[in-house]
């Protein structure tokens, strides 16, 4: 039986040069250069990146879905922060 | 909380995936909801991780170089789907620890099928076809399931499992081809895996326990037995091509429905295997823990030195 066991890393990987590196998937790993070359092979056996980032998963703080009001709802009401608020005759072009 | 809040919280739920809205880890669920959940998602790995042993008894045998890159990598893809599928069940609140425990103390089940034994190389054309080809029929409706990790592992699983189909029917297809023996040994695969393969799909609807719950979670979007058909009736075609004989003499094109009418299954079969008294079960479960009481050392030799990297790392920096 181990005595510790090997900590969660998060993988993100880019699938090519001008996109971002999305989350895809977690894994187990004693350290962060095991962490990469353990999401090498899981991750991307068929090409699917150019770039992985990992990241232990105990270094993320994620939002509670139960303060979802408090954290995302003030968004809803202010809707001048979209371009279509403002009216604008039909005349005026490129805006 | 109060019976009444968890009732009105389990009415939104339910609603939510209705909606086909998906459920994300730190969201509320159910207990039973998480409980169904790691019960499938474990399985589903475990029948991963137990499905490469059957199958490591032929790398080291394939027949050419091109069968044995592709058998390992099949068989690595098998390892890459448990690990997707063991991290998205820990999303649940289970620890990779106890999922393993679950497994090597026989608590947890896996895949009745990885305990028949794998006797000739036409075995691996036969596990491909039926057995890949089976999987594939119960995987892909889980790709729309509600659990969002899940789903997304899934997504992930049948994009890379069609090849290893493919590899199977290829396999079966040149013994087929080949001399009277070989072909011999194909339809002697056939012989032997046509019924498990049937009975992965599982037990009839009628003493189908979970099926109901499973609907309306997506979990399952047909019955078994619609599953089953849909795998007969996509394989005697298949079967027909490889000039193969299916071994069910009740086998007979139903031209009213439109679908293959098939013999009787022996469930008594599928429920002693379920119980552990299948061909390899005491087998797999042998190699898998020696597996890994054997790479216990390596997994702490890791830990220890990573330990040992970062003291130093911090020591230096305070120095």
């Amino acid at each position: 039986m181990s005595k510790k066991n090997w900590p969660l890393w998060e993988v993100f990987v880019r699938s090519k040069n001008g996109l971002e590196h999305r989350h895809c998937g977690s894994l187990h790993a004693a350290d962060a250069e095991m962490a990469m070359s353990n999401a090498r092979d899981v991750y991307t056996r068929r090409s699917e990146g150019v770039s992985i980032w990992v990241v232990e998963s105990s270094n993320i703080l994620a939002s509670n879905p139960e303060n979802n009001g408090e954290m995302f709802e003030p968004a809803a009401d202010k809707v001048y922060r979209h371009p279509t608020f403002y009216d604008l005759p039909d005349e005026v072009k490129h805006m | 909380m109060s019976d009444k809040e968890v009732k009105n919280l389990e009415e939104i739920f339910e609603a939510r995936i209705a909606r086909d809205e998906k459920i994300e880890p730190k969201d509320w669920m159910p207990e039973k909801y998480r409980k169904t959940h790691i019960r499938q998602m474990s399985q589903h790995a475990h029948s991963e991780i137990v499905g490469m042993l059957p199958e490591g008894n032929w790398i080291s045998r394939a027949p050419s170089l091109r069968r044995k890159v592709a058998l390992l990598a099949k068989v690595q893809d098998e390892a890459g789907h448990g690990l997707y599928l063991y991290s998205a069940c820990e999303t649940l609140g289970i620890s990779r620890e106890e999922l393993y425990d679950q497994l090597h103390s026989g608590k947890a089940k896996y895949s009745s099928i990885f305990n028949y034994p794998t006797v000739t190389w036409a075995d691996m054309g036969a596990i491909g076809w039926l057995v890949d080809g089976a999987a594939i029929i119960n995987q892909v409706p889980l790709c729309s399931t509600s659990y969002g990790p899940y789903a997304r592992a899934m997504i992930r699983v049948c994009k890379e499992e069609s090849f290893h189909q493919r590899q199977g029917f290829e396999i079966m297809l040149k013994l087929s081809q080949g001399t009277q023996e070989q072909k011999d040994m194909a339809q002697d695969a056939l012989n032997r895996w046509w019924w498990p393969s049937l009975m992965m799909l599982g037990p009839t609807d009628a003493e189908s326990v979970h099926t109901e719950q499973s609907m309306k979670w997506k979990l399952k979007r047909k019955s078994n037995d619609e599953l089953r058909q849909q795998f007969i009736d996509q394989t005697v075609p298949q079967a027909d091509l490889l000039g193969l004989t299916i071994p069910d003499p009740d086998l007979k094109f139903n031209e009213e429905t439109g679908h293959y009418d098939f013999g009787e299954i022996d469930w008594e079969e599928f429920w002693q295997v379920v119980k552990g008294h299948g061909p390899c079960n005491k087998k797999r479960m042998k190699d898998r823990v020696g597996a890994w009481e054997r790479g216990a050392w390596v997994r702490d030799a890791a830990m220890a030195y990573a330990d040992k990297k970062e003291a130093r790392a911090k020591k230096r920096k305070t120095a």
